[in-house]
């Protein structure tokens, strides 16, 4: 049977500031023993899961409906969106490299990943915009129809996630420069990983099942 | 060094030792760029619908849980994250499958 003692301390490992663990009354102390920024992210992403949901069920509700123009799967570029694919992957790796060399201490070495994982995005971004350009350019405009409008919704969704994840990493950048982001506060650089991951799977299922499932 | 003396600074060095490093985190890019290789490969191979779209499912589920596991840290993290994370993907899953099947999606009508 626990005693409240053993309820207020966090579970080991779990949650702790360096190397020091904080204590009830402590700063970075709660209740559940994590951090609640970093739970508030995991919270966020579980309800992402709804809006993306939710908006790749209509994407596959649709494909099938349009009565007029091209379709989306008539003008893909696999092997063009492969690459962007390959791209935003990259960046994901980048992207936990930049978080391992904080954690390590090397401020100089994060910095670098954290452009790295940017430029990485914003060449997928790129290959976005010159995705939808072409398809307007070939006839499918987004109210061409059902297909196309689901098609460039939920597809423009995810690239203004991506783009929010850029500012957010340039923002990390400018802290860094700033030498406002030291060894000790890794769990924001952790935080904004968190998100740039799930943009990244959120990707590998709109890969497989918008792109490459007919 | 000495042994770790206390439960935290065990729990702390248990922690370090528990996260993958830069070596670790290219060879599941590394992997993660072979499946997606594999899965463009797959889409020029000419073969049934039914088994290309499970083949293709399962690489991106493996792809999926790679990047949750290793990425985001999920497997070494607490547990709590795993639930919540858990929580958004089953009730995302289940609800639109209903939908989908509400529409006869399956039934190709």
């Amino acid at each position: 049977m626990s005693t409240a003692e053993d309820i207020r301390t966090p579970p080991v490992g779990q949650h702790q500031i360096g190397h020091h663990e904080a204590k009830p009354g402590e700063h970075g102390w709660t209740q559940t023993g994590v951090s609640n920024e970093k739970l508030g992210m995991w919270v966020f992403l579980g309800s992402e899961c709804l809006l993306f949901g939710g908006l790749i069920s209509t994407y596959l509700l649709y494909k099938r409906t349009a009565v007029k123009g091209p379709v989306p799967h008539q003008l893909y570029d696999i092997p063009f969106t492969s690459v962007s694919s390959f791209v935003l992957l990259m960046s994901s790796m980048t992207m936990v490299l930049a978080l391992a060399a904080l954690q390590r201490g090397e401020e100089q070495r994060c910095r670098v990943w954290l452009v790295t994982t940017a430029m990485l995005g914003a060449t997928f971004i790129s290959g976005q915009v010159y995705e939808f350009t072409s398809f307007v350019k070939k006839g499918m405009g987004y109210t061409t129809n059902t297909a196309a409008s689901a098609f460039y919704t939920l597809t423009g969704f995810h690239g203004v996630h991506v783009s929010i994840g850029i500012i957010m990493l340039m923002s990390l950048f400018v802290m860094s420069l700033r030498g406002r982001l030291p060894q000790e506060r890794s769990e924001v650089v952790e935080i904004v990983g968190l998100y740039w991951h799930f943009v990244d799977i959120v990707w590998i299922l709109i890969f497989t099942v918008v792109y490459l499932i007919p | 060094m000495s042994a770790p003396t206390t439960t935290t600074e065990a729990a702390h060095v248990e922690h370090e030792h528990a996260h993958p490093g830069d070596g670790e985190y290219m060879l599941v890019a590394l992997f993660l760029a072979v499946v997606t290789g594999a899965e463009v490969g797959l889409y020029y191979v000419n073969m049934a619908f039914l088994p290309y779209a499970i083949i293709l499912t399962v690489l991106m589920i493996v792809k999926f849980s790679t990047v949750v596991m290793f990425f985001m840290h999920l497997r070494f993290d607490s547990r709590l994250f795993r639930y919540v994370f858990l929580t958004g993907i089953v009730l995302a899953t289940a609800v639109y499958m209903v939908v989908l099947l509400t529409f006869h999606f399956f039934s190709g009508h």
